[in-house]
C-alpha cells in the first residue's frame, strides 16, 4: 500500500449480465483527503462504491484498507462498517418508524440493551453540535427530507470511520446546509479521514475536493489533482471528447417576441394548492421559455404542480390561449395541452416495470382513452421514432425502462409528453442527477421546441442552466412569488439578490 | 412531506406505533365500560373478564407471534394450523402412545421449530413471499393433522387432566353466587404463560436491540441493510419466534380444550391477524406494539361477549360484528394515520 | 458466440412461463408412467340417458373452471393493487345464496319463481357491490387489500347465511343443474365451457381496451400514474368489481352443481387456491406486470395436482398436505434467487465442457 494511504483499490471488475460495469478499476485515497469521483451516468461511480460498501460483491480486483496486512474482503454493509467505511447515500436510507436517535445508532453499537436515554443524549448532542434542528425522540419520517440527510450525515461521521463515503448528499440540501456540510468535512479532514465525494455539481466539486478521480464506460479515466484540471477539461474527461463551448446554446436560439393582441398560450390568477403555497399569478406565451427559481422547498415545484393539477388545487382562475378552463386533475391538464416532466423521475416519472415502449405511449394512450388501445405496430412506431429522434439508448424497445441509465429515462419522459403534443411543456428539474452530455441534449431540445411554437417552463437547480435557457424568471422565496427578472436583470447576481429579498430584511 | 416545519401539537409529534395503540386501548375501555353500564349480566362480574383470558390465552400468545412477523413486513398464515397440528400430536402422544407431559411440550416446540426453520429459510433466504410460504405451511399443517389422526377425542392422561383444571385464583376478587357462596375469580395456567409470553416479547421489542431490529426491517428493508443490519437474519428469526409461539400457542390451546381434532383452531389464524390489526400493528411493517396486540385480542373475544349476552345469539351475528368492528379500526387507522401525514 | 449462448440459457430460465409449464408436464409424465388410464376418455350415459364424457381429463376441466375464471379476477386485483382479495370464497357463499333467494323465494313451490338468468344477474348485482366493497376499502381508504377483505371474510358466510334466514333452499327444476353439470346432447360439462367463454371475454376486453396497460401501471407506480392523467383509485376499484362479476359466475356453478347450498363449506379455501393459481404462474403478488394466461394456465395445474393424488387414493382431509408440498417445491424453483443459481450452474457446467474440450 502507498504511504499515507487509508483505502485502496487495484483492478476492481464488477460484471453484470451483458454489462461490464467495472473493468480493472485503481483508486486511491489518503488521509486527510476529499476526493471527487467523477463521471457520467454509468460511468461506474454508484457500481465502485457499492462494492466498496458490500452492497455488491466485486468479481475481481483487490481492495486494501489501512490497518490490515493483505486484502479485505467486503461482502455485507456490516463488514463494510466494522473495517471503518461509512457511507451517506443520495436516496435517504434510513428507517423512517424509527426514531431519529434510533437512525443514528441502530446496527453499530454493541450490547444486546437499548439504553435509550443514553442514546437520546448522544443523539441530542450531536444533533446540537451540528446543528441540526431534529429531536432525538422525533420519528424520523415527521422530518424533512433535508433534514433525514442531515441524520444520515450524522450518522457517518459519528461512526469512528477512516473512510467516509458520500455518494451526492447534497442534491437535496439547501445552501446553508451544503456549507454546514462542507465545515464539517473540513474539520473530519483535518482529523485525518478520507472522504469520497460524488457529486454532479461542479462548483461544489471546486470549492472542498483536493484531488479527482474521474471513471468513464466502467473504466478509469485518471486521477489528477484539483489545480491541475480546469472545469472545461474535466467536463470534457468526463464525456470522452472535446466539449462545444456550452455557453454557445443560447445563441442559436430565437428570442420570443410577442405579437400584439394574441393571449397568452396561458395565465393563471390567484392560484394556490393544498400544499401551502400563496396564491400566485402567472402567464407564458406562446414560444417562451421561462422559469422558476428559488432555493430548494421555497415553492417551485409546488407552483408547477398546482397549474398541471397534480395537487388538489383550491382556489384561482386558468385561462388558456384566452379561455377559461377548470383545471382539477392531471388529466384535465392533460387534455388542455398541458405536459408536466415531475421532479422525481423514480417516484413519480418512470413505471420501473414496464417496457421504454409503453412508458413513451402511455400519457397519449391516457389521452386518447380507455377503449381505444393503440396496436402493438402503432406503439412500437411511436417508440421507435422518439428513441431515435432523442438519441435514447436502449436495447430495445420492449426493454425494462428501470434498466436504462437516468439520463435515458429522462429522455423517455420527455418522449412521452413530446408524443402528445403539447402547446405547453413544464420540466422540473429535468437535468437533476443525470450525465452533463444528456444536460446539454435537454436543454438544447427546449430551445428547439420554443423555437418552433412551444411554450416551456423550466426549473432547474443550477442557475447557471436556467440563465441559458430561459427569457424569463420568476423568483420565489418562502412559498411566495416574490420577483420576475427579464432582459438584462438575468445574471447570478440579480437572482442571489432577489432570491435573498435584496438582503435588506434580515 | 413538506419542508415547513411548525412546531406540533402532541399527536403528531407521537409516533406511529403509539398513536394505534392508544387509540386501540381507549376503544377497549370505552367497549368494556359500555357494556358493564348497559348490559350489566355478565360484565359486572370479574370471572367474565377472566374467561376473556382464559379462552383465548393461546390466541394472545400466536398473535403475539404474528405481530412480530407482521412488524418486520411479513405475515404467517400457518399458525392455526399449528395450532391444530400441536394439539392432534400431543394428544395421540398422551393417550396412545404413552407419552408424559414434558416431552409433550418439547414435542409442540418441536413441531413450532420445524415450522419456522423451514418458512424462515424460505422466505429470509430464498426471499419467496411470506404468504404463499405461509400458505404452503397451513396446507401442510391442516393435512398432516388428519393423517396423524382423523378423528376428534379427549384426553384422558391423568397429570394432563389435573393440568388442564389447575386453577388460579386471583386474591381479592370474585363474586357471590345464587346460593350466596363467595366464588373467587380464577385464571388458567395458560393465562399465566400468555402473559409471560407478553411481556417477554414487549421488553424485547421496547429494550433490546434484537428487537429493534424488527422494527428497523420492517421500516425499509433497503435502509435496514445499509444500516448495517442483517435483514435475512432477522427476518429468519422472526419466523422462528412466530412458528414457536403458533407451537407454545397450540399446547395452551390443547390445555384448555383438552382434546384433538381436525377442526381445532379452524380460522385462528386469521383471528391472529384481526387482533394484530386492531392491536395497531400496520401489515405494511414497522408499526406495532406487543400490548396493542393484548389488547387486540381482548377486543375481539369482549366484542363476541357483548354481541352474545345482548341475546344475538345466532352464529352469523359473531361474523358480522367482528368484521364490522374490524372495518371500523380500520377506516380509523387509516383516517389517523392520513390526517396525521397531512398535518406533517 | 458462447456467451450468446449462455446468455439464452439464463433468459430460459427467467422467462415466466417456465415453471407452470414444466409442472404441467412433470404431472403429465408422472400420470403416463404411472398409470397411462388416466388420460382415458369415455363416452358414456348419465343418469338422465344423456351422452357424457368421463374420465380424469375432463374432471380437470370441468372441475378447474371455478378456479381459472376466479383467477382472472384474481389476477387484475394482483396486478393493480399489489394485493390478493382473500374475501372470494365468501362473496361466492353470498352470490350463491342470492340466486338461490330468488329462484326459490319464500314458498315452498317446486317451480322456479324467477327465471335463471334474473337471478344471476341480481347476483352479478350483488358481488359487484361487495367487490366495490373491498374496493372502495383497497383505493379510498389505503387498507392494504389483505387486510380490508378480511372483513368480508370474517363476515361473508354469515351474510350468505341471513340473506336465507339460515335455511337450505333447493331448487328442484332440473334445467338448473345444466350449469354446473351437462346440457342434454353435449357431452362435455358446461362448466368447461363457461370458464372458456370467460377467456375468450378477457382475452377481448385486454385487446380492446387498455385495462392490462393502466393495471400494471398503477401496480407499478401509483403516483407517477397519476401524473399521466390515469385515477388509479378507479382502476383499483375496477378490478375488484371484474373481481366480483368472476365470483358470480362462480357462484352461479357451485350452486347449480348441488342445486343447493351449503352456507360454511361451499367455495371453502378457494381463495387460497385462487391465490395460489396466480403465483404459480409466475406473477408476482406484489403487483405490477401479469400475464392472465399463465394464471388461468396455474389454476388447471392445481386441479390437475388435486384430481391426480385422489386418483391415487389420498383423502380429501390430507390432500393439503401433498399439494403444500407440491406448491413448496414449485415456488422454491421459481424463486428469483433458486434461477440465478441454477443459470449460473449451468453455465459453470457450460464453460467447464468448453474448457475441457479446448483442453
Amino acid at each position: 500500500m502507498k504511504e499515507n494511504a487509508v483505502l485502496e483499490v487495484r483492478g476492481v471488475c464488477k460484471y453484470f449480465p451483458g454489462v461490464k460495469a467495472l473493468q480493472g478499476v485503481d483508486f486511491t485515497l489518503c488521509k486527510g483527503e476529499v476526493h471527487a469521483l467523477m463521471g457520467e451516468n454509468g460511468a461506474g461511480k454508484s457500481t465502485l462504491i457499492k462494492c466498496l460498501t458490500g452492497v455488491y460483491e466485486k468479481d475481481q480486483g483487490n481492495i486494501y484498507i489501512d490497518g490490515h496486512d493483505g486484502p479485505v474482503s467486503i461482502k455485507s454493509p456490516q463488514e463494510a462498517q466494522k473495517n471503518g467505511i461509512s457511507t451517506v447515500y443520495q436516496e435517504i436510507t434510513l428507517c423512517p418508524n424509527l426514531t431519529v436517535a434510533e437512525n443514528m445508532y441502530i446496527g453499530r453499537t454493541a450490547g444486546a440493551v437499548q439504553n435509550w436515554k443514553k442514546m437520546n443524549d448522544d443523539a441530542d448532542a450531536i444533533l446540537s453540535s451540528l446543528g441540526i434542528p431534529a429531536k432525538s425522540t422525533q420519528q424520523l419520517g415527521s422530518c424533512s427530507i433535508a433534514i433525514q440527510q442531515m441524520v444520515a450525515i450524522a450518522r457517518a461521521v459519528d461512526m469512528d470511520c477512516k473512510v467516509l463515503i458520500l455518494d451526492e448528499p447534497t442534491s437535496s440540501l439547501d445552501e446553508s446546509e451544503v456549507a454546514k456540510l462542507f465545515k464539517l468535512m473540513r474539520d473530519l479532514k483535518e482529523k485525518g479521514v478520507g472522504i469520497i465525494f460524488v457529486t454532479h455539481f461542479l462548483d461544489q466539486v471546486y470549492e472542498i475536493c483536493d484531488k479527482i478521480t474521474v471513471l468513464r464506460d466502467g473504466q478509469l479515466v485518471g486521477e489528477y489533482e484539483i489545480e491541475n484540471l480546469p472545469r472545461v477539461q474535466l467536463v470534457s474527461k468526463m464525456l470522452g471528447k472535446e466539449l462545444d463551448d456550452m455557453s454557445d446554446i443560447k445563441s442559436e436560439a430565437t428570442t420570443y417576441k410577442k405579437e400584439d393582441g394574441a393571449s397568452s398560450v396561458f395565465e393563471a390568477e390567484g392560484l394556490c394548492s393544498t400544499e401551502g403555497i400563496k396564491p400566485f399569478d402567472f402567464h407564458i406565451e406562446k414560444g417562451e421559455v421561462n422559469g422558476f427559481t428559488g432555493l430548494l422547498g421555497s415553492g417551485r415545484s409546488e407552483c408547477v404542480r398546482a397549474i398541471f393539477g397534480a395537487d388538489r388545487v383550491t382556489q384561482g382562475k386558468v385561462k388558456m390561449d384566452g379561455k377559461e378552463v377548470k383545471i382539477q386533475k392531471p388529466i384535465d391538464a392533460m387534455k388542455n395541452g398541458i405536459a408536466y416532466l415531475p421532479e422525481d423521475r423514480k417516484i413519480d416519472g418512470i413505471i420501473g416495470d414496464l417496457s421504454v415502449r409503453d412508458n413513451i405511449v402511455i400519457a397519449l394512450q391516457v389521452l386518447k382513452g380507455f377503449f381505444k388501445p393503440f396496436s402493438k405496430a402503432e406503439a412500437y412506431k411511436f417508440a421507435d421514432e422518439y428513441i431515435k429522434l432523442l438519441g435514447i439508448k436502449t436495447a430495445s424497445a420492449d426493454t425494462p425502462i428501470k434498466s436504462l441509465s437516468g439520463g435515458n429515462q429522462q429522455k423517455c419522459i420527455v418522449a412521452r409528453w413530446l408524443l402528445t403534443d403539447p402547446k405547453y411543456l413544464i420540466l422540473d428539474e429535468p437535468t437533476r442527477g443525470i450525465d452533463v452530455g444528456t444536460k446539454i441534449d435537454i436543454q438544447k431540445l427546449v430551445l428547439k421546441l420554443a423555437s418552433e411554437g412551444m411554450s416551456v417552463t423550466f426549473i432547474s437547480s443550477e442557475t447557471d442552466e436556467m440563465l441559458r435557457t430561459c427569457s424569463r424568471l420568476i423568483v420565489m422565496r418562502d412559498r411566495r412569488v416574490v420577483g420576475e427578472l427579464s432582459g438584462e436583470e438575468l445574471n447570478q447576481t440579480m437572482i442571489m439578490n432577489t432570491i435573498a429579498g435584496g438582503g435588506l430584511d434580515e | 412531506m413538506e419542508n415547513n416545519k411548525k412546531a406540533g401539537f402532541s399527536i403528531k409529534n407521537m409516533s406511529d406505533t403509539n398513536l394505534l395503540l392508544t387509540i386501540t386501548i381507549v376503544i377497549f375501555f370505552v367497549m368494556y365500560i359500555g357494556a358493564m353500564i348497559f348490559l350489566k349480566k355478565g360484565f359486572l362480574k370479574p370471572q367474565t373478564f377472566f374467561n376473556v383470558l382464559n379462552t383465548n390465552a393461546a390466541l394472545i400468545i400466536t398473535s403475539c407471534g404474528m405481530s412480530l412477523v407482521m412488524i418486520t413486513g411479513g405475515i404467517d398464515i400457518s399458525v392455526g394450523g399449528v395450532v391444530a397440528l400441536v394439539s392432534m400430536s400431543c394428544a395421540v402422544l398422551l393417550d396412545q402412545k404413552g407419552g408424559n407431559i414434558p416431552e409433550a411440550i418439547l414435542l409442540a416446540l418441536g413441531i413450532g421449530l420445524l415450522f419456522g426453520l423451514v418458512q424462515g429459510y424460505l422466505v429470509a433466504y430464498l426471499d419467496i413471499q411470506p404468504f404463499i410460504v405461509s400458505l404452503a405451511g397451513m396446507f401442510f399443517a391442516r393435512g398432516m393433522t388428519t393423517i396423524v389422526n382423523n378423528q376428534p377425542f379427549n384426553v384422558a392422561h391423568e397429570g394432563f387432566v389435573a393440568l388442564k383444571d389447575t386453577r388460579i385464583n386471583i386474591p381479592g376478587l370474585g363474586s357471590v353466587n345464587k346460593k350466596g357462596v363467595f366464588v373467587p375469580a380464577y385464571i388458567e395456567i395458560g393465562v399465566v404463560v400468555a402473559l409471560l409470553v407478553v411481556v417477554v416479547l414487549f421488553v424485547m421489542l421496547r429494550w433490546s436491540k434484537f428487537g429493534r431490529r424488527f422494527y428497523a426491517v420492517g421500516g425499509n428493508k433497503q435502509s435496514a441493510l445499509m444500516l448495517g443490519i442483517n435483514v435475512k437474519q432477522t427476518k429468519f428469526m422472526s419466523h422462528i419466534i412466530c412458528s414457536l409461539l403458533a407451537g407454545l400457542g397450540g399446547f395452551v390451546y390443547f390445555m384448555h380444550v383438552g382434546s384433538g381434532s381436525p377442526s381445532h383452531a379452524m380460522g385462528m389464524e386469521m383471528n391472529a391477524i384481526a387482533s394484530s390489526i386492531i392491536g395497531g400493528t400496520m401489515l405494511t411493517g414497522g408499526v406495532g406494539n406487543i400490548i396493542g396486540t393484548l389488547f387486540g385480542v381482548m377486543s375481539l373475544s369482549t366484542i363476541q361477549n357483548i354481541v352474545s349476552s345482548a341475546g344475538l345469539d345466532q352464529a352469523w351475528w359473531t361474523g358480522i360484528t367482528i368484521a364490522s368492528m374490524l372495518c371500523l379500526f380500520l377506516v380509523i387507522q387509516s383516517v389517523v394515520m392520513t390526517l396525521k401525514k397531512k398535518s406533517v | 458466440m458462447n456467451k450468446r449462448k449462455s446468455f439464452s440459457f439464463s433468459s430460459i430460465f427467467r422467462n415466466q412461463l417456465i415453471i407452470p409449464l414444466a409442472a404441467l408436464v412433470l404431472l403429465v409424465l408422472f400420470n403416463l408412467i404411472m398409470d397411462p388410464s388416466f388420460f382415458k376418455i369415455t363416452l358414456g350415459q348419465n343418469s338422465l340417458g344423456n351422452p357424457v364424457l368421463s374420465g380424469a381429463l375432463i374432471t380437470i376441466l370441468d372441475n378447474g373452471s371455478e378456479l381459472a375464471i376466479l383467477a382472472i379476477g384474481m389476477t387484475l386485483v394482483t396486478a393493480a393493487s399489489g394485493g390478493q382479495d382473500i374475501s372470494v370464497g365468501a362473496n361466492v357463499a353470498i352470490a350463491g345464496s342470492v340466486m338461490l333467494r330468488i329462484l326459490c323465494g319464500r314458498g315452498d313451490s317446486a317451480e322456479m319463481q324467477a327465471p335463471v338468468i334474473v337471478a344471476f344477474i341480481a347476483a352479478c348485482i350483488v358481488s359487484m357491490l361487495f367487490g366495490a366493497f373491498n374496493g372502495v376499502l383497497v383505493a379510498y381508504f389505503k387498507i392494504q387489500p389483505m387486510v380490508a377483505t378480511l372483513i368480508l371474510y370474517t363476515a361473508g358466510r354469515s351474510i350468505a347465511a341471513w340473506i336465507n334466514n339460515n335455511e337450505l333452499p333447493i331448487v328442484n327444476d332440473p334445467s338448473f343443474g345444466y350449469f354446473g353439470g351437462f346440457i342434454p346432447g353435449i357431452p362435455m360439462p358446461t362448466p368447461f365451457f363457461i370458464a372458456v367463454i370467460c377467456v375468450i371475454v378477457i382475452t377481448l376486453v385486454l385487446k380492446f381496451t387498455t385495462l392490462g396497460l393502466y393495471t400494471q401501471s398503477v401496480g407499478i407506480n401509483e403516483s407517477s400514474s397519476k401524473l399521466n392523467g390515469l385515477n388509479p383509485q378507479v382502476i383499483k376499484l375496477l378490478t375488484f368489481v371484474i373481481l366480483g362479476l368472476c365470483v358470480a359466475v362462480v357462484g352461479l356453478i357451485k350452486v347449480s352443481r348441488i342445486s343447493t347450498i351449503n352456507y360454511s363449506v361451499i367455495a371453502k379455501d378457494i381463495e387460497m387456491d385462487a391465490i395460489l393459481a396466480v403465483a404459480l404462474g409466475g406473477n408476482a403478488l406484489s403487483g405490477g406486470k401479469f400475464n392472465m394466461y399463465a394464471s388461468i394456465l396455474g389454476a388447471y395445474i392445481i386441479q390437475f395436482l388435486t384430481t391426480t393424488l385422489y386418483k391415487y387414493k389420498v383423502s380429501a382431509d390430507a390432500l393439503p398436505a401433498y399439494k403444500a408440498i407440491v406448491v413448496i417445491l414449485l415456488v422454491v424453483f421459481s424463486a428469483p434467487t433458486v434461477r440465478e443459481w441454477m443459470s449460473k450452474t449451468f453455465n459453470n457446467l457450460k464453460n467447464n465442457n468448453t474448457k475441457k474440450e479446448v483442453a
